[in-house]
């Protein structure tokens, strides 16, 4: 097999002065290459001899093809293939959950911009002229663009009048698949099915349509295989998924189609479904030569999976006590023109729709629909940040009704350990909502905004954009609190995979780790690293490249992976120790009880140096595979909803203090406050960056962020108009974490990505309303919204 | 067309460039140097920041022939084989790389700040580091280690000065 | 495609001339965005940046002669004091790498709506040299702009510089974005006080299919002020409020994904209002930068 000129970068070994174990602030192993500019992403690698790959998308959200010629394109000097779904030989769908996207498309497509032709040529440039030529004949349909109009659901205002269920097919629109246009309606159905309250407050919110905007843009490079097979280097978030499904399109057995993980530009979800991965397979067996296929930033924003735009409608019971009695809630999601992870984002917005609070009676619709918009899939948070800006929306809305503080309604009604959660299951480690709210509370405001001679603009709304001097400017302080499953739900069988080996070189002792699982820069590497340490005593260890040579590691996703990869990599480090120490005791010959593993050496408290591991080991390797899994968790019941579905929460909580202009509708985020239970920061330095950037995240879908869609097209395919926080828009933060052990993880940790991307949008939307003191139902706020215009 | 210039301090000739190729398409396909990022290709996120003739500009926007006898500075060029620039290490330190495609860009950048504010005998404030950083998009970070970090950078290279 | 690099002015407008479907490219800000996505694929490109006249900036007859290829970053540095309005302004534009690279001459060139400079440029009264190998001639910048990218500049001109008249009196620049720095606007408006010529110079940008003036506010704001040039006296509250009104009604704006037409009529009110209450304290205080 030939490998790229420029391949994926393995990690260095070694690092002065940047290791330690678990709870160390160890550095990356791969950021001096990152530093230097040598760290090859998927958009980097190279060969002599590659071709360029682009794709044709269509211009249509709805059409049929009456036909494809790609004769003019094919006749483009420097073109090496066309191809079209007829060149696909294996299966002509895929899906994560659901096989019903094509890989290029059949008779009918359901989106702006689903792929249509490949064209390989010796410069992207020609490859791009040539595309344009295929001529592709279109009947154009008239696109379906709303979700409740696709399940022929009434209105809101309908919705009032009748609460009944009304699903019959008769009013649904036109089936975009045939199975009807429902991709998966969750409920639950706990306590009183019709409770009665002393105070109810209804709502009606909205969420846009947000982007991942990654900035390392879908890329990769297929490499033809001397067996007849392909070779992928890929950025991507799971190795083994994205095989499965290569396999079935191109029709080939699990050993014929190696993947390799690029080095990955962000992901956030956005990579979990496949984008270029089949088409660059399918150009390379095709042309006998590598090709490479590298997104631009308008073709990203076509090519990846969004967060699901929602439409909820809440209605929150509780006594003049403020104890909450019961909450109903229908969740609307756009799961777009396929299924991508909607069924799974239903069952999170469903589950975990009502908050980390105490719901004594429940009663929660949630819906995922087909429609002919853009594809909708995982991103941080997945289901749980639309729900949260709805949930935490209602709370202040409760407070308000009731006169009281917005967060005692909250600790009034927070969970705690051994409360029950609306599926039914029992919170069976720390949660600590009270804490986290209490803490933030106790953390010092920010000074006062500046006024007349002393403004700089650039702590004002608008900046140096130059919109106010202080006029109009009013502040607002809100808070949130949220909570997001761990790893995968509802019974999926959620393993990892690794691979440890120690041996001895150069006299030193070193350690192997080696998984599939994605390192998408959120640092698993580095936790990788610092577990094998702790585990085998050894200051050196190499990250092996991350590939399909080993078993799958499962998604870099639903904050999983240190937990779930980071148990693999512990337990076969443990296995691997336990070897060790067995060989350390037929040498010693007779029975020391503490040997363990130490600075490279087998020592004993009672005894102090035992063994050095060259003496252990001598010239043999110890390796040990291990397959690992968290605890099981089970499907929920369709009709009640009631299950144990999760296998752990994480909690955090925001603080948002804001400036709003609000006569221009211009708001500046002064200060962003986070609390965040992480049970045990295996990194702490790589704890607050990942809090640091779920907030951003959160901060940019509350004021910025939205993939706007008119009629099924995507009017702001770009860095220019899909606008995400830069520096200036970022306040500074203050964190405090907490490590609240969960007995059920290993080393007592909890995933930590997700959380703090879904309180701090809400926290934002909350202090823009305390400033403003406007409903706001819908994000992002626009100025348009704060100035009735 | 052919194209001569000097990159990090070498010259440099590459042949068969098409008039419409960016700057960074000529640095990272066909020079060999991919440090400069491609993210958006229309200025929007300073990830392709390179020097041109010691200025910072987004390598994406120039035209590979606005280069012809130029001086070119990519992040490849920073520090020597085998070294790292303080502005290198502070990121590294601080915690400033998750995924780090924004980090080429940001590194330039930053070096051309903390070298205009040491070359006044001052470091930059928070402030002014804001508004030198607000081209270059970070997705991963929510910027707060970036800062960290060129405070880092321009403490240490102010302790050099002394 | 042909890619030229004129070293001379004469040789780029000879080259022009000869290319009359020539796209010229200077900080490259605007063609290579175009370029880069296949909107764009000239036949010829003519780089600017290596022609000294264009580079440079100087006083001929009293104004300030702003050669069209000075990047924005040397107008905030250079000429903050001599060209406050377009100073201000071009601190808003992009990024700093941005403004390392993006000429006024570009702006004019691309003649889109959302111009950062073009307000600045039209409350400051500024003209337009534009040449050819025919000759030269000045264009008063309101004039310069046809329709929605489209300029009076003929097919075989180039832009050779700005020329705007130093202050008498106070400028300012305001610009909505929904965004902190990097954004395009949604709407701006920059106003100069001519207090030598008791006259008010008003720009408004992203909020019709050119960038325009508002005469009537102008006429209004320059009526209203008789009498309190010279007395420096307070300026009533309502008298900003009308010019606010008189500066949005001057708007014909549409909705699009940056905002609303409504919003950014209001929005022109309120940073009309605003930049007028800032510019006449700045007056009253006398400051000598700006008198």
């Amino acid at each position: 097999m030939s490998t790229p000129t420029r391949a994926p970068s393995g990690a260095p070994a070694h690092l002065t002065g940047a290791g330690g174990g678990i709870g160390a602030d160890a550095q990356r192993p791969d950021g001096v290459l990152k530093v230097r500019g040598e760290f090859a992403y998927g958009s980097d690698l190279w060969m002599d001899d590659m071709l360029w790959g682009v794709t044709l998308r269509s211009p249509h959200p709805y059409a049929r093809i009456r036909s494809i010629d790609v004769g003019p394109a094919l006749a483009v000097p420097g073109v090496h293939a066309v191809l079209t779904s007829d060149d696909v030989p294996g299966e002509k769908v895929y899906g994560l959950e659901l096989a019903d996207q094509p890989v290029l498309a059949l008779d009918v497509v359901r989106y702006q911009g689903e792929p249509v032709a490949l064209v390989a040529a010796d410069h992207p440039d020609t490859a791009r002229r040539a595309a344009a030529r295929v001529v592709v004949d279109y009947e154009v349909w008239e696109p379906v663009t709303d979700a409740r109009t696709a399940l022929g659901h009434p209105t809101w205002n309908q919705v009032h009048e009748t609460p009944a269920e009304v699903t019959e097919l008769s009013r649904e629109s036109a089936h975009l698949h045939p199975q009807g246009n429902l991709v998966r309606h969750l409920k639950i159905r706990r306590g009183d099915p019709e409770p009665t309250a002393d105070v109810v407050v209804i709502g009606e919110y909205e969420v846009g349509m947000q982007d991942q905007a990654f900035l390392g843009p879908e890329s990769g490079l297929a490499v033809p295989a001397e067996d007849g097979g392909v070779d992928l280097y890929v950025a991507t978030q799971w190795l083994h998924v994205d095989q499965r499904q290569i396999c079935a399109a191109l029709g080939m057995p699990e050993d014929k189609v190696r993947l390799t993980l690029a080095g990955v530009g962000g992901a956030f979800g956005g990579r979990e479904d496949l984008s270029m991965h089949v088409h660059a397979c399918l150009l390379a067996l095709h042309t006998g030569r590598p090709v490479k296929m590298s997104y631009n930033r308008e073709e990203s924003f076509f090519g990846h999976v969004h967060r699901h735009p929602a439409t909820m409608r809440y209605e929150h019971g509780a006594t003049r006590d403020g104890d909450l009695v019961y909450v109903r809630a229908t969740i609307y999601l756009d799961g777009g023109a396929y299924a991508s992870s909607t069924p799974a984002v239903v069952g999170n917005a469903g589950t975990m729709g009502l908050g980390p609070y105490v719901v004594p009676n429940v009663h929660v619709d949630c819906y995922g629909a087909y429609t002919n918009n853009p594809p909708c899939g995982a991103m941080r948070g997945f289901g749980s940040v639309q729900t949260a800006f709805a949930y935490e929306s209602q709370m202040d809305a409760l407070a308000a009704e009731l006169g009281m503080d917005p967060v005692e309604l909250r600790c009034r009604n927070a969970m705690e350990e051994g409360s029950v959660t609306p599926n039914g299951q029992v919170v069976d480690s720390a949660a600590p909502v009270v804490e986290l709210l209490r803490r933030l509370e106790a953390m010092p405001m920010p000074p006062a905004p500046a006024t007349g001679a002393d403004v700089d603009l650039r702590d004002m709304p608008g900046g140096v954009s130059n919109t106010t001097h202080g006029e109009g400017v009013r502040r607002g302080v809100g808070y949130a609190v949220a909570y997001k499953n761990v790893a995968f739900s509802e019974g999926f069988d959620d393993h990892s995979t690794a691979r440890v080996r120690l041996e001895v070189v150069g006299g030193e002792a070193v350690a192997t780790v080696h998984t599939a699982a994605a390192e998408v820069g959120q640092g698993l590497v580095t936790v990788e690293q610092q577990i094998a340490r702790t585990e085998l005593g050894v200051e050196r260890v190499v990250v092996a490249p991350k590939d399909t040579a080993v078993g799958s590691a499962g998604s870099t996703s639903a904050s999983r992976q240190t937990y779930v990869t980071g148990g693999a990599v512990k337990a076969a480090c443990e296995a691997v120790r336990e070897r060790v120490l067995s060989r350390a005791r037929d040498l010693v010959g007779r029975a020391v009880p503490d040997l363990r593993l130490d600075g490279g050496k087998v020592v004993s408290d009672g005894e102090g140096v035992a063994l050095t591991l060259a003496e252990v080991l001598a010239d043999d390797v110890v390796e040990e595979t291990l397959e690992w899994r968290h605890r099981r968790t089970e499907p929920i019941d369709p009709e009640t909803g009631q299950g144990f579905a999760h296998v752990q929460y994480a909690f955090s909580a925001h603080r948002a203090v804001v400036d709003v202009d609000t006569e221009l509708g211009l708001v500046k985020v002064v200060e962003m406050a986070c609390t965040q239970d992480v049970g045990k920061a295996i990194n702490p330095q790589a704890v607050i960056g990942q809090i640091q950037g779920g907030t951003a995240q959160g901060l940019g879908l509350a004021v910025m962020e939205e993939i706007l869609v008119r009629d099924g097209r995507v009017q702001n395919p770009s860095f220019t108009d899909y606008l995400i926080p830069t520096v200036l828009d970022m306040p500074p933060m203050r964190i405090e974490v907490l490590e609240y052990a969960d007995p059920h993880a290993p080393y007592g940790l909890r995933g930590v990505g997700e959380a703090p991307n879904i309180s701090s949008g809400p926290a934002v939307l909350a202090a823009i309303r305390q400033a403003t003191g406007l409903p706001l139902t819908r994000v992002p706020v626009r100025p348009e919204h704060l100035t009735g215009t | 067309m052919r194209l001569s210039c000097s990159v990090n301090g070498t010259p440099r000739e590459v042949d068969d460039v098409w008039e419409g190729e960016s700057l960074l398409y000529v640095l990272r396909e066909r020079m060999g140097l991919p440090g400069s990022k491609n993210a958006c290709e229309q200025g929007e996120c300073g990830s392709c920041t390179v020097y041109l003739d010691d200025v910072p500009v987004c390598a994406c926007l120039v035209a590979a022939g606005q280069a012809q006898g130029r001086e070119v500075g990519t992040v490849e060029g920073l520090a020597p084989a085998g070294e790292l620039h303080p502005v290198q290490e502070a990121f590294l330190e601080a915690g400033a790389v998750q995924c780090g495609f924004c980090t080429p860009g940001l590194l330039v950048a930053t070096d051309d700040l903390v070298a205009r504010t040491r070359a006044e005998g001052r470091k930059p404030a928070d402030a002014e580091i804001r508004e030198a950083l607000a081209g270059n998009l970070c997705r991963c970070t929510g910027y707060e280690k970036i800062l960290d970090a060129v405070r880092l950078a321009a403490d240490r290279m102010a302790g050099d000065a002394r | 495609m042909d890619f030229l690099q004129p070293a001379t002015w004469a040789e780029a407008l000879e080259a022009k001339a000869a290319a009359r479907e020539a796209v010229p490219i200077a900080g490259g800000t605007d063609v290579m965005v175009a370029v880069n996505f296949g909107r764009l694929r000239p036949t010829t490109l003519i780089d600017l940046t290596r022609v000294p006249e264009l580079q440079e900036w100087g006083l001929d007859d009293g104004a300030v002669r702003l050669g069209a290829g000075v990047p924005y970053a040397r107008v905030i540095t250079e000429l903050g004091g001599r060209l406050p309005g377009l100073a201000m302004a071009a601190r808003t534009i992009g990024s700093p790498q941005i403004r390392n690279r993006g000429t006024v001459g570009g702006n004019l060139a691309t003649a889109s709506p959302a111009g950062d400079a073009h307000p600045a440029l039209l409350a400051a009264g500024a003209e337009v040299e534009v040449a050819s190998v025919r000759g030269t001639r000045r264009i008063p910048v309101s004039e310069f702009y046809r329709g929605v990218k489209r300029s009076a500049l003929a097919d075989d001109e180039l832009i050779a510089a700005v020329r705007i008249r130093p202050p008498a009196g106070p400028q300012q620049y305001s610009k909505i974005g929904t965004r902190n720095a990097m954004v395009i606007a949604v709407a701006a408006f920059g106003l100069a006080l001519h207090p030598d010529r008791r006259a008010v110079g008003t720009g408004i940008g992203s909020a019709a299919p050119t960038p325009r003036r508002a005469p009537e506010a102008e006429e209004f704001l320059a009526g209203e002020l008789d009498g309190l040039w010279e007395s420096r006296g307070e300026l009533p509250a309502a008298t900003a409020g009308r010019f606010g009104e008189l500066v949005a009604a001057a708007a014909a704006p549409i909705d699009d994904v940056r905002g609303t037409a409504a919003y950014r009529v209001h929005a022109l009110s309120v940073m009309a209002r605003r930049t007028l209450t800032w510019a006449w304290a700045d007056y009253r205080k006398g400051d000598p930068t700006c008198a």
